[in-house]
C-alpha cells in the first residue's frame, strides 16, 4: 500500500511539469485575406534521451507518437502538409513556413547505426499516424542537407549524416490527414481552440497547411531540465473576396462556422491574438478588449489585442482593406522551367532582396528528381547583371533511380537586388513502367528552400521566456538584429518525353511489321547472293559417286 | 517479300514496273487526288467525339450573368483606348485588381526587318497586360490562358471587356484548380509572342522586352478570344498554328460541344456546317472547307494568336466573333457562359490534352479527317518518285558513277551546288540588300525586299546554261542521269519530311512539282517544258494558292490585285519568319526551290 501510494505520488509529481498550451493568432493581411494561425504547444516532461531509459506513462502527449519517437531514436521530428503555395507577395511572411505538399525532416540520434532503415520504417509509421502516402518517400527523394536544416532544439548536432530530409511536392491534404492530427490534441476537437477546426471550412480557404514539430527543449532557462515539444500549427488563410461578397467583415462564426465557448480544460493557457497593428483606430473588435499585448515577430513589432478563454467570448471584427499594390517582403524566391520543347531545359530560381541597405547571406538547397538531369557546369548565379560566387557549395550528384542531386549553395545578396540562379537540365526517357499513371500531367519538382537570417528593423528577443506568445518563440533567436527566415518556392511540374501509351497495340503491330517483314526481307535481299541451283542429282548417282570415289575412279556427272 | 527473294519473279517483277512505270505512275498521280478529294466526302470521315474523360461526360452548368456589364465596360474601355491613343496600360492595371487579380506589365519592343505595309509599322513598342487569378490551395503548377489582343481601332472591345467580366465573375468561384492567366496583349502576334517569350524566358526571334514578374507553373491550355460586336451571329474556331501546326482535337470538340449546347452557331474556316453530304453541294461546301484548312495550314504562318502558343506545347485555339448581320444573334452572356463552359472543362483536365488527334483535317466541325486517312493521298503522289528513280537507266547508271574513276559524281556535285548557292541568296539577300535597292530604285523597303527576291528567284532560271559548261565542259547522257536520280531522291526526302510535319504543304508541292519532275528529261522540246517547268515552279504554286484561296473565301480578285497580293504574301512570308520563327520561307527557299532548279538543270542539260 504505502509503495503504491509513494509510487502514484511520484507519477504525479513528475506528470505535473506536463503542460499543454493553445494559442490562436488572427491577422488580417495586406491583401485583404484573414491569416488565422493554430498552435497547440505540449510539454512533456521526459528524458529518454537517456540510454535505457524506458517510457510507457504518457499524459498529454500522444503516446503513438511517443512511441514513435523512442523506437526510432527520433531527436527532433518536423512534418507539415500544405495544400497551397503561401503568397509572400501579397500575404508577407507565415509564422511557420511549409511549402506545398508533404515535407518531412527528421534528426536521429547519433547512436543509429542504420539511418536510412530507421528513416524507412519512421516514413511508413507516419504515414500510417497521418493517413498520409509518407511511405512514397524512399532513397530516390530523401536527401542530406549539409547546412539548410539545423535542429532547433536543444544539441547542436551538426553531423548531416543523421538527417534526412524528403518533400512529396504532389501529396493532396484533405480532411483524412485533418482527423489524425487532431486526435493528437489532449482535448482531440471537443474543447478549446480545436473545436473550430471543422474540415469543409479549413478547406475552403486559400491556403491550408498543417503541421507537427517535435523537438527537446529546456524547461527553464538554466536548462536544468529537459523536456519534449510538440508543436501541433495549422496556419488557414480565409479568402474574404469569394465568401464575403464584398463585405470586409468577418467574425470567428462567419470563418469557422463555430464560436468559441471555453478553453480546454487541460490547457494551462489558452489565448487568441488578432492582429492590430495596420491602422489600429480603423479596427472594430468586438467584444472590445482592454488587453493588448506587443511582440517581436519576424523582424517587425506587432500589436495584438488578447482575448484570454477564462472570459468566454466571441470575437467580431471589422476592417476596412487596402486592396491592390504587392507587399515587398525583405527575403523573396520564385523559381520557373524556362525554355520549350521535351529535351532540355532550364531551371530558373529568382531570389529577392529587397532591403534598401542591408546585404545578406542566404542558404538555398535545391533538391532535383534523377529524371532531370542536371548540367551542372551550366550553373549560373548573377545580381545586378554580374556574376556572383557562392561562398560555399554542396553538389550531391544524383544517381539513376536511386539519388537525387542535391545541391546547396550560399550566395550573397547584394542590397535591393534580385539574384538568378539557373541550371540547365536534360528531361530522361524512363523505362515505360517508370510513369506514373497520368504522365502527361508531368512530374513534379519539390520546391527549393531558402534559409537566411535576414536583418530585422527592431532588436529581436534573445533570452527565452515563458510569457511569450507561441508564434513568437519557435525559431530560437541567436542575435538581435537578425532574425530566421526560410522561404519556399513554387514546386516545378515538368513534362517528360510520354510515350503513346494509349495505342501500345498500334505500336507494336507496327513496329513487329517493320522490323520483320521490311528489315528481314531487304536484310535478306542485300547480304545473300542468289544463284541458281543445280536439281540434286537422283539417289542412285549419288550412291554410284560415293562408291566411284572409294575406289578413285572419276566422278559421274 | 518471298517475291522479292526468288531471282526469277524478281525479274517479272521488275519488267513490269520498267514496262509500265508510266502508265503505274499516272495512275499513282490521279488516285492520290481523287483519294484527296474523297477526304471531304462524309461517309468517307469520322465523327468528332471526345476523347479526353477529365472533359467528357462532368457537367458544367454556366452561371456567368454579366454580359450587358462586359458591354458597357467596352465602351469604357474604348474610351480610355482613345484618350491613351494605344493600350490603356494604367486603366487595364487598375480595372484588373480590382477585380481581385495579381496585376503586372510587361513592355517589348521589336524592330521589325522591313516595314510591314499591311499592318503599317516598323519600330514596334508596347506593353502587355496581364492578370493572375490564383486558384485557392493550389501550388502554382498549372495554369490556363485567357487572352484578347487590344487592337487599334474600333475592334476587339468587346473581347477585352468580356475578358475582364469574365475575370470578375471567375475570381469569385471556388472550384479552380489551375491558376488562370488574363492576358491583354498589344500588337497582336508580336504581344504574344513577347509574352510567351518572357514567360519561357527564351529568345528566339530577337524581341526585345521586359522579364515578367509574376508566372504561374506551366500553361495548359490557352484560348484567344476575338469579338468586335455587341451581338455576333455566330463563332468562327481557328486552329492553324505557326508552321501548320494544330492544337488536340479535344479542343475543337469542346468548343463544338458547348456550341451545341448553347445553340451558338459555329463556323470553321467561316464555313457554316450543312448537312446534305449527298448533294453535289453539300460535298463542294466540305470539300471548300476542307481546301481553305489546307492552304492556311499550308503557308505556315499563325492565323491567330493562339498559334505561338503551339510551339510551347500549349493546346490553343482562337474563338473569333462574327457578325455578318444576319437574324441569328447571339448576346454576349451567352459567349461568356460558352467561354465560362469551356474553361471549367479545362480546369477539370488531369493531364494535358492528349487523348485525341494532332493531326488532321477538318472539311466541317462535326466531321474530322485523321493522319492515317489523308497521309496515303500523298503516299500515292511521293511513290511515283520511287518509281522514276527504280527506272532502269537511272538504277544502273547511279552505280557507275558511284566508281571513283567516273567523272559523274562532279559533274552532280556542280549543279547541285549552285542550285543551292542561289536559294542562300534568295534566303539571305533579299532583306540584306533592301537598303542598297531604296538607294538605287525609286521603291519602298517593303517593294524592295520582295522585288528583290523575284529578281533572284527569276535570276537561278539562267543559271544552268553557264555553269555546266563553265565547269565540265560537256554533259554526258550519264550525267543527268545521275543528276535526276539525286534530284529525285532529294525531292522525295524533303517531300516526306515537309508532309510529316505539315501534311498541307508538303501535299500542294507535290501536287505541283511531282508530275514534271517525274518526266523531266533533257531530250524534250525545251521551250515546251520549259514554260510548264516555270508554271509548275514553287513561285507559280503560290501564286495560285492565293488566287484559289481568295475564290474560296467568296472575295475574288482580279489579276492585278491577285499579283499585289501574291507580293504582300511574300513579304508576310519573310516578316514571319523573322518575327516568330515560321519556317516556310527558309524551306522553300533553301531546299524546294534549290531541288526544282536541279530539274531545270536537267532540262538544259548539253
Amino acid at each position: 500500500m504505502l509503495i503504491l501510494s509513494s509510487l502514484l505520488l511520484f507519477i504525479l509529481l513528475a506528470a505535473a511539469r506536463d503542460e499543454f498550451q493553445e494559442e490562436l493568432v488572427i491577422r488580417p493581411l495586406h491583401s485583404g485575406d484573414i491569416y488565422a494561425s493554430f498552435q497547440f504547444r505540449t510539454l512533456w516532461d521526459t528524458d529518454f534521451l537517456q540510454e535505457g531509459q524506458k517510457v510507457s506513462h504518457y499524459r498529454l502527449f500522444p503516446k503513438s507518437l511517443g512511441q514513435v519517437l523512442s523506437k526510432f531514436s527520433v531527436r527532433e521530428l518536423h512534418i507539415s502538409f500544405t495544400q497551397g503555395f503561401w503568397r509572400t507577395m501579397q500575404w508577407g511572411q507565415p509564422f511557420i513556413p511549409s511549402p506545398p505538399g508533404a515535407e518531412l525532416w527528421v534528426w536521429f540520434h547519433d547512436t543509429v547505426s542504420d539511418v536510412d532503415g530507421n528513416w524507412k520504417e519512421l516514413t511508413n509509421v507516419l504515414s500510417g499516424i497521418f493517413c498520409a502516402s509518407l511511405n512514397f518517400i524512399d532513397l530516390t527523394n530523401t536527401v542530406q542537407p549539409s547546412a539548410s536544416f539545423k535542429p532547433l532544439g536543444l544539441g547542436n548536432a551538426t553531423d548531416h549524416r543523421f538527417l534526412r530530409y524528403a518533400t512529396l511536392p504532389r501529396e493532396i491534404v484533405c480532411t483524412e490527414n485533418l482527423t489524425p492530427w487532431k486526435k493528437l490534441l489532449p482535448c482531440g476537437s471537443k474543447a478549446g481552440l480545436a473545436v473550430l477546426m471543422k474540415s469543409e471550412k479549413l478547406f475552403h480557404s486559400s491556403f491550408h497547411s498543417q503541421a507537427v514539430h517535435i523537438r527537446p527543449i529546456c524547461q527553464d532557462e538554466q536548462c536544468s531540465s529537459k523536456a519534449w515539444e510538440l508543436r501541433q500549427t495549422l496556419n488557414v488563410v480565409f479568402d474574404l473576396h469569394t465568401s464575403g461578397q464584398g463585405k470586409k467583415e468577418w467574425s470567428l462564426f462567419k470563418m469557422f462556422s463555430r464560436t468559441l465557448t471555453e478553453a480546454c480544460p487541460l490547457a494551462s493557457s489558452s489565448k487568441v491574438y488578432v492582429d492590430i497593428t495596420d491602422n489600429p483606430e480603423l479596427f472594430e473588435l468586438s467584444p472590445a478588449t482592454p488587453l493588448l499585448g506587443q511582440a517581436v515577430v519576424l523582424g517587425d513589432r506587432r500589436t495584438y489585442s488578447v482575448y484570454d478563454l477564462i472570459m468566454p467570448t466571441s470575437s467580431m471584427v471589422l476592417s476596412p482593406c487596402a486592396l491592390g499594390d504587392m507587399l515587398r517582403p525583405l527575403l523573396h524566391a520564385e523559381r520557373y522551367v524556362a525554355g520549350f520543347g521535351l529535351q532540355t531545359g532550364e531551371i530558373h530560381t529568382v531570389i529577392y532582396n529587397n532591403h534598401p541597405y542591408r546585404a545578406f547571406p542566404v542558404l538555398l538547397m535545391d533538391s532535383v528528381p534523377w529524371y532531370l538531369q542536371l548540367y551542372i557546369h551550366t550553373l549560373t548565379v548573377t545580381s545586378k547583371s554580374r556574376d556572383n560566387k557562392p561562398s560555399y557549395i554542396h553538389y550531391q550528384p544524383a544517381k539513376d533511380r536511386h539519388r537525387p542531386h542535391l545541391l546547396e549553395m550560399l550566395i550573397q545578396l547584394p542590397p535591393h537586388s534580385m539574384t538568378e540562379v539557373t541550371v540547365q537540365f536534360e528531361r530522361a526517357l524512363l523505362k515505360w513502367t517508370e510513369y506514373t499513371p497520368d504522365p502527361n500531367h508531368g512530374f513534379y519538382v519539390g520546391s527549393s528552400v531558402v534559409s537566411a537570417l535576414v536583418p530585422s528593423m527592431v532588436a529581436m528577443r534573445t533570452n527565452f521566456t515563458q510569457d511569450q506568445p507561441l508564434f513568437s518563440s519557435f525559431v530560437p533567436v541567436k542575435e538581435e538584429s537578425s532574425y530566421f527566415v526560410r522561404v519556399y518556392t513554387e514546386p516545378l511540374l515538368v513534362n517528360l518525353p510520354t510515350p503513346d501509351f494509349s495505342m501500345p497495340y498500334n505500336v507494336i503491330c507496327l513496329t513487329c511489321t517493320v522490323v520483320a517483314v521490311g528489315y528481314g526481307s531487304f536484310y535478306n535481299l542485300l547480304t545473300r547472293t542468289f544463284q541458281v541451283d543445280e536439281p540434286s542429282p537422283p539417289l542412285s548417282k549419288r550412291l554410284a559417286n560415293l562408291i566411284r570415289r572409294m575406289r578413285g575412279v572419276p566422278l559421274l556427272t | 517479300m518471298g517475291l522479292l527473294s526468288d531471282p526469277s519473279r524478281r525479274k517479272v517483277l521488275t519488267g513490269l514496273l520498267t514496262r509500265l512505270n508510266t502508265p503505274i505512275c499516272i495512275v499513282c498521280y490521279l488516285a492520290g487526288i481523287v483519294w484527296f478529294m474523297g477526304l471531304a466526302f462524309e461517309p468517307f470521315t469520322l465523327r468528332t467525339y471526345m476523347s479526353e474523360n477529365a472533359m467528357g461526360s462532368t457537367m458544367v452548368e454556366e452561371r456567368f450573368s454579366s454580359g450587358e456589364r462586359a458591354l458597357s465596360l467596352a465602351k469604357e474601355f474604348d474610351a480610355h483606348k482613345r484618350k491613351a491613343g494605344g493600350m490603356p496600360v494604367e486603366w487595364l492595371v487598375k480595372a484588373m485588381q480590382s477585380r481581385g487579380l495579381e496585376v503586372f506589365t510587361q513592355s517589348f519592343s521589336r524592330k521589325l526587318p522591313f516595314p510591314d505595309e499591311n499592318k503599317e509599322r516598323y519600330m514596334v513598342r508596347g506593353t502587355n497586360v496581364y492578370g493572375i487569378l490564383r486558384a485557392p490551395r493550389a501550388p502554382r503548377t498549372e495554369a490556363l490562358v485567357i487572352t484578347a489582343p487590344c487592337s487599334p481601332g474600333n475592334t476587339n472591345n468587346q473581347a477585352v471587356a468580356l475578358l475582364l467580366a469574365l475575370a470578375q465573375y471567375f475570381r469569385n468561384q471556388i472550384y479552380w484548380a489551375k491558376d488562370i492567366i488574363f492576358l491583354v496583349n498589344e500588337h497582336d502576334l508580336i504581344g504574344t509572342q513577347a509574352w510567351l517569350e518572357g514567360y519561357h524566358h527564351t529568345n528566339i526571334t530577337g524581341m526585345e522586352y521586359s522579364p515578367l514578374q509574376g508566372r504561374a507553373g506551366s500553361i495548359q491550355a490557352a484560348l484567344s478570344l476575338e469579338l468586335s460586336s455587341d451581338v455576333i451571329t455566330s463563332l468562327d474556331l481557328v486552329l492553324e498554328g505557326l508552321n501548320g501546326q494544330l492544337p488536340n482535337l479535344d479542343l475543337a470538340n469542346l468548343f463544338y460541344a458547348f456550341c451545341q449546347k448553347l445553340g451558338v452557331l459555329c463556323t470553321i474556316q467561316g464555313k457554316l456546317q450543312r448537312n446534305d453530304w449527298d448533294t453535289a453541294e453539300g460535298y463542294t461546301h466540305a470539300a471548300q472547307t476542307m481546301m481553305l484548312m489546307v492552304l492556311k495550314q499550308a503557308c505556315g504562318r499563325s492565323w491567330g494568336d493562339h498559334g505561338l502558343f503551339l510551339r510551347y506545347h500549349i493546346e490553343a485555339a482562337s474563338v473569333r466573333g462574327i457578325n455578318s448581320f444576319r437574324h441569328y444573334k447571339t448576346d454576349a452572356t451567352t459567349i461568356g457562359r460558352l467561354l465560362e463552359g469551356m474553361v471549367r472543362k479545362l480546369n477539370n483536365l488531369l493531364e494535358r490534352l492528349h487523348q485525341s488527334y494532332f493531326f488532321y483535317l477538318l472539311p466541317s466541325l462535326s466531321r474530322f479527317v485523321s493522319i492515317g486517312y489523308y497521309m496515303p493521298a500523298f503516299g500515292l503522289l511521293a511513290v511515283i518518285l520511287l518509281l522514276r528513280v527504280s527506272f532502269p537507266g537511272l538504277c544502273h547508271c547511279f552505280s557507275v558513277s558511284l566508281q571513283p574513276s567516273s567523272p559523274g559524281v562532279l559533274t552532280v556535285l556542280t549543279p547541285v551546288v549552285i542550285s543551292h548557292l542561289t536559294g542562300v541568296a534568295l534566303y539571305l539577300l533579299p532583306v540584306h540588300l533592301q537598303e542598297m535597292a531604296v538607294e538605287h530604285f525609286p521603291v519602298s523597303e517593303t517593294e524592295a525586299v520582295v522585288l528583290t527576291a523575284i529578281a533572284i528567284y527569276t535570276a537561278g532560271l539562267a543559271l544552268p546554261h553557264n555553269t555546266q559548261r563553265l565547269l565540265s565542259g560537256e554533259g554526258t547522257e550519264q550525267g543527268w542521269k545521275v543528276l535526276k536520280l539525286t534530284a529525285l531522291l532529294y525531292l522525295a526526302v524533303l517531300l516526306g519530311c515537309t508532309a510529316l510535319i505539315n501534311f498541307s504543304l508538303g501535299f500542294i508541292l507535290a501536287v505541283t512539282l511531282v508530275p514534271i519532275t517525274a518526266s523531266i528529261t533533257p531530250h524534250m522540246p525545251k521551250a515546251l517544258y520549259a514554260l510548264v517547268m516555270v508554271l509548275l515552279s514553287p513561285a507559280f504554286t503560290i501564286l495560285y494558292c492565293v488566287f484559289i484561296y481568295q475564290e474560296l473565301i467568296e472575295a475574288p480578285v482580279s489579276v492585278s490585285e491577285g499579283w499585289m497580293l501574291f507580293l504582300s504574301v511574300i513579304s508576310q512570308g519573310i516578316l514571319d519568319h523573322a518575327l516568330y520563327g515560321s519556317l516556310v520561307y527558309p524551306l522553300l527557299a533553301l531546299f524546294i526551290y534549290p531541288c526544282w532548279l536541279m530539274f531545270w538543270n536537267i532540262l538544259f542539260w548539253n
